[in-house]
């Protein structure tokens, strides 16, 4: 029997069958190669899970739609290494769910904007960019300054990122609170959040942050975690 | 559904042999062109699978027989533009200022390298041209705070100021009014004081109580000022770059040209943080930032 187009079409079990052995195809091509991700992450030390205060702010960001703008992203081309620094590893965004990859550059890339000014400047910035940067077409967040940040779902927040494979440890969960509220306090001791999560930056808040304190945490790390001073190009060479 | 291939008598062509309602759709078969090109995309398809990173194996994929790695090509691209660059860069670095600035062509190569990286680093703190904002210096003559010699200016860039690298400059300013070492009517006198002589406003303030004239309180303004505050500032308001105390006596002021602003910065100061730059910029850029802002017109 000749499987042929007309006899295809009038028996729609074998229509069911190869249409989804066609399908297969597709999706083996394309889902496989995510189970061997794992092998495409760099070993570099030093990226360590956001810090809560950290965390909260990426929700910020997020919920925000600063990438809607700027990218995380410093892709493997000579001007953006000559603009930003370091290309992006993997490495760098695997504790992002999710990444914040792209080359949507409307603003910007961000991926190593943390250090690279004041907290000063940061706050004022987001305030009112155009104060300091008079051709800008960002949007003022200045309400961001008056929203009380929203705690009460911080455990649950961090358990999500647990889920989807992110090492929080017991111990980060029960201490969650308290780094947070460390980390909006310069006056605060910053040796337990400083063991925990390595370079955190100390917004200058007085312990009860705002979602514009948790937004410039976030963005004050960006790009820190890796020293790639010590990281050498075969190390990153894939 | 009868199936009766036809041929349309209008256009030549078969009919799919399909007829809904008494309509026919006629096959028109794919332009051959079309085809074709089809067909030689599946072909580039596979000889770009040959050559280029493709197939994902359990660990590690397929890398291709070129060989191609976007990393390693940009690492390429920057290794080669860099050794461009070091035939003048390298003299940058090495040269003293003195010998630099008696080099035209090191001149030029160092104040087109500066101002690009000044448009991305500095700029947005600083603004255009060095211009300063309010509680951002700007880098002109008089307005210096850690100095304006080529040597104090990379010394800054390098390590920033307050910025947390072990040789950053730091100093703070005491908060006078915050810890109680000036009452509030005093700040208000040292204000007045500084705002008429300093920064040469005819009227000196207003009158505050238990000094009824503007004339008494610039008199006490002055003993407080030089009791408290000569010492970094000077007796004359003219600054001093070891501390980073600014120059009050200028028409340039960090903190803008209000009377309020004396009283606020002498009531609990703002101490300004500038990035070092050490992780970011290579010595020899910063070398040429530093000439760059020297240029701006307040180099000293």
């Amino acid at each position: 029997m000749r499987i042929s187009h007309a006899f295809i079409e009038r028996n729609s079990i074998v229509l069911l069958v190869l249409a989804l052995l066609t399908v297969a195809i597709g999706g083996i091509v394309e889902i496989v190669p995510l189970f061997t991700i794992e092998t495409t992450v760099e070993h570099v030390k030093g990226v360590r899970p956001y810090s809560p205060l950290e965390l909260r702010g990426r929700d910020i960001y997020i919920r925000e739609g600063c990438y809607l703008c700027h990218s995380q992203q410093i892709r493997t081309l000579r001007d953006e290494v000559a603009r930003y620094g370091h290309y992006s590893l993997a490495a760098e965004s695997m504790y992002d769910h999710p990444f914040q990859w792209g080359s949507k550059r409307i603003g910007p890339d961000l991926a190593r904007v943390g250090g690279k000014y004041s907290d000063a400047w940061m706050y004022a910035h987001l305030e009112h960019p155009r104060r300091l940067v008079p051709e800008s077409l960002m949007p003022n967040y200045a309400f961001l300054a008056d929203a009380p940040l929203e705690r009460r779902d911080l455990l649950a927040r961090m358990r999500t990122n647990i889920d989807v494979g992110v090492p929080y440890t017991a111990s980060d969960l029960a201490q969650a609170e308290a780094d947070l509220r460390a980390q909006d306090d310069p006056g605060a001791d910053h040796a337990a959040l400083e063991q925990r999560y390595h370079g955190a930056h100390v917004v200058p808040g007085n312990g009860h942050p705002t979602e514009l304190d948790a937004l410039v945490a976030y963005l004050q790390v960006l790009g820190t975690m890796v020293h790639f001073s010590d990281v050498t190009t075969e190390q990153v060479q894939q | 559904m009868p199936t009766k291939i036809e041929k349309d008598a209008v256009t030549g062509t078969d009919t799919t042999g399909h007829e809904w309602d008494g309509i026919k759709e006629l096959n028109t078969p794919l332009p051959k062109w079309w085809v074709y090109v089809w067909l030689a995309c599946i072909v580039w398809a596979f000889g770009y699978m040959l050559l280029y990173p493709s197939v994902p194996y359990g660990v590690g994929y397929f890398h291709g027989l070129l060989g191609y790695s976007s990393r390693a090509e940009v690492t390429h691209e920057v290794a080669e533009v860099d050794a461009r660059r070091d035939i003048y860069m390298k003299k940058i670095a090495a040269e003293p200022f003195a010998a630099i600035l008696k080099n035209p062509q090191l001149m030029q190569v160092a104040e087109t390298a500066g101002a690009i990286t000044f448009a991305e680093n500095c700029q947005p703190c600083h603004g255009q041209g060095g211009s300063g904002r309010i509680g951002y210096p700007a880098l002109a003559a008089g307005a210096w705070i850690w100095g304006g010699t080529l040597d104090a200016i990379r010394q800054t860039i390098t390590h920033g100021i307050r910025s947390g690298d072990a040789a950053a400059r730091d100093s703070q300013m005491p908060p006078f009014g915050k810890s109680g070492m000036l009452q509030p009517a005093q700040i208000e006198q040292v204000a007045s004081f500084v705002w008429s002589k300093f920064y040469g406003h005819a009227t000196p303030g207003h009158a505050t109580p238990g000094h009824a004239t503007p004339g008494q309180n610039v008199t006490a303004g002055a003993k407080l000022f030089a009791a408290n505050c000569a010492v970094c500032h000077g007796a004359n308001g003219e600054g001093n770059p070891a501390f980073g105390a600014p120059r009050l006596a200028s028409h340039v002021h960090l903190y803008g040209d209000l009377r309020a602003a004396i009283v606020r910065q002498v009531t609990d100061p703002r101490l300004g943080v500038m990035p070092n730059w050490n992780g970011r910029l290579d010595p020899a850029t910063i070398k040429a930032v530093a000439i760059y802002v020297h240029s701006l017109g307040g180099g000293e």
